[in-house]
């Protein structure tokens, strides 16, 4: 019997995909921001408010994702901007196939910001590299405070993490410092926001962390 | 997975007897799972007697200040060597084929 070494990855064509975006976004200077929790967590809530933020010729773009459903496109396309969605039909997180059919008929040179809502978990969508450059999760005050902790592959991978719903922390038995506590456990790294979609408290941190982040962009 | 090794079993021209993988910590792959999704798959086929052996492996991180990589055990990532917290994971997201062992024909 002989062992044959092979020492490639189960997810290598994904990875070569992202490797693909990644270049893709660099060379026209798109900062892509991957947007990832469980579902509820307020991921297209956030976005609603995000878009509702920006100037009419803001060069922003938004991929969704959903197991069913075009809602949360519907929601988003509001706001007038390009939003497409992504309908996973039964995959629980997106990957970077999907993503480059969904931009193939975009124009990336027309687009500074590109915002993907990842399907909604915790788990498979830190698994697959979408090619972005910033990873937000976002956590609400009606989950556990663990959640860090239970979920550190998706934690320790976050540029930023949101803590959304903090209109709700009066109503809860939620303790926002136990968590930020637990997300710094994992990732010490991550910047921290706390926000409330609903009470738009906290969403002058968010915008600034976007601009700050545009910017740098822009200079690069 | 199985794609993969049907497409180096024809390359080698062998019979593949049992494939290795290595699966991280931090990988999303419950190992057990994926042995339950193996069997299943491979039952009542050619590959049905291959043997699938799972080496797993811990998170490691690597520290960005003195460079010492190390196992982070119960969430702690900072630097057991210089207490740095400015650490990047080194490893544990693997979802790897590490080898094949064959049998020639």
């Amino acid at each position: 019997m002989t062992r044959v070494p092979l020492e490639r990855k189960v997810l290598s064509e994904n990875d070569r995909l992202a490797a693909d975006l990644r270049e893709g976004f660099e060379r026209h200077g798109t900062w892509c921001v991957n947007l990832i929790s469980s579902p509820g967590s307020g991921k297209t809530a956030l976005l609603e408010r995000t878009l509702a933020l920006f100037e009419p010729q803001r060069r922003v773009a938004v991929l969704t994702g959903d197991i069913q459903t075009d809602n949360d496109a519907q929601r988003l396309a509001r706001y007038g901007f390009p939003v497409r969605q992504i309908c996973t039909a039964g995959a629980c997180h997106l990957d970077a196939r999907m993503v480059s059919r969904a931009l193939a008929e975009w124009p990336l040179k027309s687009i500074d910001l590109l915002f993907i809502e990842n399907v909604g978990n915790l788990v498979c969508p830190t698994s697959y590299d979408l090619g972005e450059e910033s990873r937000v999760v976002l956590l609400s005050v009606t989950e556990g405070e663990d959640k860090p902790l239970k979920y550190p592959a998706t934690f320790h991978r976050a540029d930023l993490v949101v803590l959304n719903k903090v209109d709700l922390l009066p109503y809860v038995p939620f303790r926002i410092d136990l968590a930020r506590e637990n997300v710094r456990r994992v990732q010490p790294g991550a910047a921290i926001l706390e926000v409330s979609c609903t009470s738009g408290a906290g969403l002058d941190a968010w915008r600034k962390w976007i601009e700050t982040h545009t910017a740098a962009k822009a200079n690069q | 997975m199985l794609d993969a090794v049907e497409a180096e079993s024809l390359r080698l021209g062998a019979r593949v007897v049992a494939v290795g993988v290595k699966i991280g910590e931090l990988s999303g792959v419950d190992p057990e799972s994926l042995r339950f999704c193996f069997e299943v798959l491979t039952r009542n086929t050619e590959w049905a007697t291959m043997a699938l052996e799972i080496e797993p492996l811990p998170w490691r991180n690597r520290c960005r200040q003195c460079g010492e990589t190390f196992t982070v055990v119960e969430y702690r990532t900072e630097c057991p060597r210089c207490g740095s917290d400015g650490t990047e994971m080194a490893g544990g997201n693997e979802l790897e084929f590490a080898y094949m062992e064959i049998e020639e024909q």
